[in-house]
């Protein structure tokens, strides 16, 4: 992969959770399959809007931002991307992609680990940072610290107070109270997190001063978000991995329309974080990787489609060898799982070779055994 | 053990922060108008809970009449822990709920969740071998452990291991053995239906037919009638057997006592570690598991024995607040709830971005307390949260603070005076002397103040605020 060049910085990945289920058959559309035609009476996309990308798999018509970057050469999509003995529940499914461990529930999530990993002692409270509330499983482990920011530019304490001189005096009386020392090994604990978030605020709060660009975002959800991880990324605070979310993709009805706009938000929101990546020079050194916890049913119930499984995810950046990967499922009614595409490819497979050949960081541990790669890093 | 003599104020508090979510001032005027001991029995004996009703609640919201969602489901039980008159009803089910930690991810339904709960209401301090058998016939942990596939031939060990290692005897008190007989034991303990319901649950699809309640069901012909041999007694066990063994381990006494101690005394190291770690106090331990055996395993005797110990009262602020503790008990204060309203969704999500959700457990372990409550996102959260709940001067019960500040000394109050006054009503009298010193700074700072003729929005009536959200930001707010 260094055969490809690098910016010199450290290899990071951005997380972009498609929450809810995304409908992968109307994301890839194998748009010369008759088959396709036949199940989806309702939320089928006439062959002739798609994006074609070869012969039998196309884009959907609101993803011509992220053709824009398949036609580069900077975009691996994966289909067939799933685990054995598929779950259909949300949160469970998502916990299994959190934790990469399908057969039993466990706590702590795979970035979490890496985090561990990245940064054994814990020396920097932002190696991994969170845009949105809350702490996802994925980056939870025990004693790891991450960041979450719901809004870069109100990020840290005190938000609420609207005057900013009250607010700094209360600021100052907090750097105060948490201050001092001589107190009981809990307490102690507690002022040093204390202290551990004004200077996470801190750091994190000169990002946006720092940032300029020529990108205008697009303005939704995940483009903001994109945004925040960028001013992050450019102010070289040492974060590697960013993670954020996109939703809700659980169009059991009307999902034509809903579906096109959320697809429609993501694509641009990529397209222009790409764009500010590129002219800050860390396209090469960035990857993007995009998921959800499960794809849905092959036929559609008349306005949507329900809970299925077998997905696609992709993986977008200047260094990514850039094509299809993972067998795109079949649709005969033979091949079918209960009327859903089987998974073609483990994505603990993919998170191996994330882990394995662009952070650097032993991967069976962490993702729960051994798992195929499917090369889309290394040109 | 010690009676109460002279009226100790701060006592009283401590109980109420244990056996509740804190006191508001009338609640505390109210228990200390009892002994010590009258109260611990009007804690553990409330059974009218009088909260926000249903009825009230349902018509605001259209989501809690199905209560399909888990957000809704959360949103209902933080109501019941704000409203409540009963506060130890939900201090129970929570306990309850962090032991026998069941979850939305697998059963895909909130409302057999919040059946599960109001079962620890009903049956969480009573007999320990009650309490079980309803966890062992409840849909939810059924689904949650598996056990609707538990066949008489072919078991499934998910409910019967984790029903000895996890909720009664704990690792190193029965062998693999013991696991597989009772795992027998329970064969045919399954849902009505299970198959299907098992099924939609697995899928989560709620088209078209919505959400199906489920029953206890048991399927005498799955059962396995054979002889089983479980901690040494032999027979035809059935679940029930298995059940009545357990109870009269004393291993199980001592498992429990020390969830106990570790969720209503003091901080205990992770659960994970306790099989090779001796318990904080091993002497509380031995009274606690004597009470299990003399009080006939009943868990109400137990509580009652431990919140009259001095072991318990020694024990103030050596507990990190859990975040449903936290954000219920700044409501409690801030009395933010007379009504129904719909900001009650989103703040239900507040836990959940301190790092627990209620009804979702991140795993049938439940959520690591203590000191792993604490980091610097869920921080973060926590005083954001806090500070701007209390510091909220329209707030009922923020109102009612500032009247009785406003009713002191007619309304002229030293800094020295109001501080220590806000520092007793928010229940942080362990803060350090710098602390306080650094709070007493402030107010003088800009001069003394006077409530005395205090109009809502004043000067005056804003630096309470700000004070009362610095109390709320502390390290000493963080701790129980």
């Amino acid at each position: 992969m260094s055969s490809n060049g690098s910016n010199g910085h450290d290899k990071s990945m951005v997380f972009i959770q498609l929450t809810g289920g995304n409908d992968a058959l109307n994301t890839v559309i194998p748009y010369t399959d008759g088959q396709y035609f036949d199940n989806r009476p309702t939320v089928g996309f006439d062959r002739e809007k798609v994006l074609p990308l070869d012969d039998k798999l196309s884009l959907n018509p609101a993803m011509a931002p992220i053709k824009r970057l398949y036609d580069q050469g900077k975009v691996a999509i994966i289909n067939g991307i799933g685990y054995p003995t598929p779950n259909r529940s949300h949160f469970r499914s998502m916990d299994i992609w959190h934790t990469a461990e399908p057969t039993k529930v466990v706590n702590e999530g795979w970035l979490g680990k890496t985090v561990r990993e990245l940064d054994p002692r814990g020396e920097n409270v932002l190696t991994a940072v969170n845009f949105g509330r809350g702490l996802p499983r994925a980056l939870s482990a025990n004693g790891v610290p991450v960041a979450s920011v719901g809004d870069l530019a109100t990020y840290g304490l005190y938000p609420d107070i609207k005057d900013d001189q009250i607010r700094q005096q209360t600021l100052a009386m907090f750097s105060q109270m948490y201050g001092g020392s001589g107190r009981d090994a809990v307490k102690e604990f507690i002022h040093q997190t204390g202290q551990g978030v004004l200077k996470g605020a801190d750091i994190l709060g000169t990002a946006p001063q720092k940032y300029s660009s020529s990108v205008e975002y697009a303005d939704n959800p995940l483009a903001k978000s994109l945004k925040d991880a960028a001013q992050v990324m450019f102010a070289d605070i040492g974060t590697r991995i960013y993670y954020t979310g996109q939703g809700s993709y659980d169009h059991h009805s009307g999902e034509v329309p809903l579906h096109t706009g959320l697809i429609g938000d993501m694509s641009t929101a990529v397209s222009d974080f790409m764009d500010d990546l590129e002219e800050h020079g860390y396209d090469k050194d960035t990857v993007i990787v995009i998921f959800s916890e499960f794809g849905r049913r092959i036929k559609d119930n008349g306005s949507g489609t329900d809970h299925g499984s077998g997905g696609v995810a992709f993986v977008i950046g200047g260094s990514v060898n850039g094509g299809l990967y993972g067998d795109q499922p079949s649709l005969k009614s033979d091949d079918q799982l209960e009327g859903d595409m089987h998974f073609s490819n483990d994505f603990r497979g993919t998170y191996t070779e994330l882990l394995e050949d662009w952070m650097g960081v032993d991967a069976p541990s962490i993702v729960n055994g051994n798992f195929e790669k499917l090369n889309f890093t290394g040109k | 053990m010690t009676t109460t003599t002279a009226k100790d104020t701060s006592q009283f508090a401590h109980l109420l922060r244990r056996a509740g979510f804190g006191a508001t001032p009338e609640e505390l005027e109210h228990y200390t108008s009892l002994s010590y001991e009258e109260a611990v029995d009007e804690l553990l004996r409330a059974e009218n809970p009088q909260n926000l009703p249903d009825d009230l609640i349902k018509r605001y919201h259209v989501d809690m009449h199905e209560l399909r969602f888990a957000n809704s489901a959360a949103a209902y039980w933080l109501y019941r822990m704000v409203t409540t008159k009963a506060p130890m009803q939900e201090k129970i089910a929570l306990f309850w709920h962090g032991i026998f930690a069941t979850g939305y991810a697998k059963t895909n339904q909130a409302r057999v969740l919040l059946n599960q709960i109001d079962m620890f209401r009903n049956y969480g301090l009573g007999r320990f071998d009650d309490l079980l058998l309803e966890l062992a016939k409840d849909p939810s942990m059924i689904i949650w452990l598996d056990n609707q596939d538990n066949h008489n031939g072919a078991i499934n060990e998910n409910w019967g291991r984790e029903l000895l290692e996890l909720f009664t005897l704990g690792i190193g008190n029965y062998s693999e053995d013991d696991v597989k007989e009772a795992s027998r034991a329970f064969t045919g303990w399954t849902l009505g239906n299970a198959e299907y319901m098992a099924m939609r649950a697995s899928k989560d699809s709620i088209w078209p037919y919505g959400r199906i309640s489920w029953h206890f069901d048991f399927r005498n012909n799955d059962h396995d009638h054979g002889e089983k041999t479980f901690l040494g007694e032999s027979g035809d066990l059935n679940g029930d057997d298995i059940i009545r063994i357990i109870c009269q381990q004393p291993a199980t006494a001592r498992y429990i006592s020390r969830h106990l101690y570790d969720y209503f005394v003091a901080d205990e190291e992770p659960v994970p570690q306790w099989p090779y770690s001796p318990p904080r106090d091993p002497e509380a331990i031995d009274i606690l598991a004597q009470a299990y055996m003399d009080g006939d395993h009943n868990i109400g005797h137990m509580i009652n024995v431990l919140f009259n110990s001095d072991f318990f009262k020694k024990a103030q602020f050596t507990r990190i607040k859990g975040p449903a503790e936290l954000v219920a008990g700044t409501m409690r204060l801030s009395g933010g709830i007379t009504k129904p309203l719909l900001e009650i969704v989103p703040d239900s999500s507040l836990p959940s971005y301190m790092g627990q959700t209620l009804l979702n457990p991140p795993s049938v372990e439940g959520w690591h307390e203590g000191t792993e409550w604490i980091n610097s996102g869920s921080l973060i959260e926590r005083v954001n949260f806090a500070a701007k709940e209390i510091s909220d001067i329209s707030k009922p019960g923020v109102r009612a603070i500032i009247d009785i500040l406003a009713s002191t000394d007619g309304g002229q109050l030293t800094p020295e005076v109001i501080v220590d006054m806000c520092l007793e009503i928010m229940g942080t009298g362990n803060v350090d002397r710098e602390t306080r010193d650094s709070l007493v700074g402030m107010m003088a700072e800009k001069g003394s103040i006077s409530l005395a003729g205090h109009q809502q929005g004043d000067d005056s009536e804003e630096r309470v605020g700000e004070l009362l959200g610095l109390i709320a930001s502390t390290t000493e707010y963080q701790i129980n």
